[in-house]
């Protein structure tokens, strides 16, 4: 018993401390950045950069509930083609900007649906069964689009990925904050958030308990779809344009934050301070970088490292500390 | 149960293949096979070495980026001193995506990090240590030497020496799953990581054993992979892992471990090979065969994928709270 409780406590204590680590990299980052360059300090140049990651961060959020909750969706970035592809060939047909809006996001909730169907209902293992969406939805972004670009999206449609909402906040960090915070209260505050632990540490005993898995499970997958969506809203947006590669990769780099962010892969354990603390370390260094001309390829080398370190230096303690067990997957 | 698995699917295969040989008279004559065998030669290697380390309860998502960076670095010696045999190059492929492999093993076994965890940090590591190395260049045919781009085309008895490698992996990943102690216990260990313990098998180095396997077979594969197409470049094979591990599954390879067949992997590379070859006979553009064949993955893994244990399961998760 008092093992069980000491681990608890020095489970939280990590936590706390991951986040506060996360915290003092971001920090030391800012600090090097604007040593590095002397624009960095800019409020332009910081709100510049928070574009590097918004869009990502935003399908992190939802994505951090689902690895909470022991499921994971490699199809995101394959939704987000999906979602572009259909606003821009919608665009050509001359529908403004808030219709276009809400087709993106109904084509990302119709998209998350169909994993959810796949996962919650017909019970195939969610790395699976989104690794065939992926193909699926990327697949029809191509054969939809074939080599050619849209380009035809109407003049205020711009704004959502440009726009400024007040000073230098733009509309897509007004917009992630609003969610992140959303996020936030609805997993650490709410009793659903509770459950949702209690699913990712056991779903047997969480079923048990009268947890409706099932219909966690499907409305986890439907959220990262609307937020897959939204995020092509915004990037589409941003762009001003769509091919059918856009934002190739995202599904790894958006799993990366969330790892990073603290979120463990057995599921039953992050927060979304952490994912969002981040989200901005991994927007701000990549940022940091480029000032510097270093290339996005050389920066994975870092971003990769990093990963394994941050998960491998807790498990290294434990070893040396005293013998745990060994995690399954 | 398993054997019924790869039944039903080698049936559907079957039938796939019959349907497109009633059709495309072409399909089913030799050099049909032959290009049939070459397309699917790499994708069943990487696939065997990758359910090896599935069985264990891992998975591998660097094969595509240890390929990459093998290939570029065999091809980038071949560059530089065209003189130097293949009988040195091709082993010094495998024992770099050996060591590379094995940097995702030591991770897991000795570290503890989950594997999903390691080999994304090592795939975004190891593809850009090929921008490194390259520089960004691209190493083309005209600087590759004759020798190395024709080894793979080499014909014996018909087929090309890829299609003859592919099928000796084949075996040989048969023999050591079913004949040996060591390929057992990549069973026993993915199946029950608890009970392995207490029956005296070392979990943490089985799973490294497979990484070990599974990054050898990605470096000989990196050597092919650039040989066949014979160009050497950053993103070569970029996406690919998630293709190798969807072949797998179609394969009935349990995402969860210890269950799977090489007879199953094969027809799980064969099935969506039959497919992309039958395509293009159609007259489906390029641009949908990723639709297509992500609808088949999908449908398949509806079929042959889900969790064995989904009616218990579901009986559980259906009672009224």
């Amino acid at each position: 018993m008092s093992t069980a409780r000491s681990r608890l406590g020095s489970i939280g204590g990590m936590l706390m401390r991951w986040e506060v680590f996360l915290a003092a990299v971001l920090l030391a980052d800012l600090v090097f950045n604007s040593l590095v360059s002397p624009y960095f300090l800019d409020p332009l140049t910081l709100s510049d950069a928070t574009f590097n990651f918004t869009e990502k961060a935003l399908i992190a959020l939802p994505m951090a509930l689902l690895i909470i909750g022991r499921e994971i969706d490699v199809s995101v970035a394959g939704t987000l083609a999906l979602s572009s592809v259909t606003m821009g060939l919608a665009a050509r047909h001359g529908l403004g900007t808030v219709p276009l809006a809400a087709l993106g996001l109904g084509t990302g909730l119709l998209c998350g649906a169909l994993n959810g169907l796949l996962v919650a209902i017909l019970r195939v293992p969610s790395i699976v069964a989104t690794i065939g969406t992926m193909s699926l939805f990327r697949g029809i972004a191509y054969g939809v689009l074939g080599d050619r670009v849209i380009k035809d999206y109407p003049s205020g449609f711009s704004w959502l990925g440009q726009g400024y909402v007040v000073g230098v906040v733009s509309f897509e960090l007004l917009l992630f904050v609003l969610c992140a915070v959303l996020f936030g209260m609805y997993l650490h505050l709410t009793i659903f958030g509770r459950r949702l632990y209690a699913l990712g540490s056991s779903p047997e005993a969480a079923a048990y308990s009268g947890v409706r898995v099932t219909r966690y499970r499907f409305w986890l997958f439907a959220a990262t779809g609307v937020a897959s969506g939204m995020a092509a809203v915004l990037l589409t947006s941003r762009l001003g344009s769509t091919r059918p590669s856009i934002a190739q990769g995202w599904e790894l780099e958006v799993i990366s934050m969330v790892i990073l962010g603290g979120v463990s892969v057995t599921g039953g354990r992050g927060t979304i301070p952490g994912v969002v603390l981040a989200a901005m370390l991994l927007g701000f260094v990549t940022f940091g970088l480029g000032l510097k001309n270093i290339p996005g390829i050389v920066m994975q080398i870092i971003v990769g490292m990093l990963l394994i370190v941050v998960v491998g230096l807790p498990a290294v303690g434990r070893r040396f500390g005293k013998t745990g067990a060994r995690s399954q997957y | 149960m398993r054997s019924r698995r790869d039944l039903g699917l080698g049936a559907l295969t079957a039938a796939l293949f019959g349907a497109a040989a009633l059709w495309f008279p072409g399909f089913a004559s030799f050099a049909g096979v032959r290009s049939l065998a070459d397309d699917s030669a790499i994708l069943l290697l990487l696939a065997i070495g990758e359910a090896l380390v599935i069985l264990t309860r891992a998975i591998d998502l660097s094969v595509a980026a240890n390929l990459a960076l093998s290939g570029m670095s065999v091809a980038l010696i071949n560059r530089a001193d065209p003189g130097l045999s293949l009988a040195l190059l091709i082993p010094l492929a495998a024992l770099l995506g050996a060591a590379l492999g094995a940097c995702n093993g030591l991770a897991v076994w000795l570290l503890r990090v989950p594997s999903i965890v390691v080999t994304l940090g090592t795939m975004a590591m190891y593809r850009g240590c090929v921008y490194l190395l390259s520089q960004g260049t691209w190493v083309t045919s005209a600087q590759m030497s004759a020798a190395f781009q024709g080894f793979v085309r080499l014909r014996l008895l018909g087929f090309t020496l890829l299609s003859w490698l592919a099928l000796s992996g084949v075996l040989l990943a048969w023999w050591l799953l079913r004949y040996t102690g060591t390929g057992r216990r990549f069973f026993v260990a993915g199946n029950n990581p608890q009970a392995a313990v207490y029956a005296g098998v070392d979990v943490g180095r089985t799973q490294f054993l497979a990484f070990v396997l599974s990054g050898a077979i990605a470096g000989l594969c990196g050597y092919l992979w650039v040989a066949r197409y014979a160009v050497a470049y950053t993103d070569v094979a970029n996406g690919f892992e998630l293709q190798v591990i969807a072949a797998c599954v179609i394969g009935g390879i349990s995402i969860g471990g210890g269950v799977g067949t090489v007879s199953g992997v094969v027809l799980g590379c064969l099935f969506p090979g039959i497919l992309k070859n039958a395509l293009p006979l159609l007259g489906v553009s390029p641009f949908w065969q990723t639709a297509v064949s992500g609808l088949v993955i999908t449908i398949a893994v509806i079929i042959n994928a889900r969790d064995p244990s989904a009616g218990r399961r579901r009986i559980l998760e259906n009672r009224p709270a």
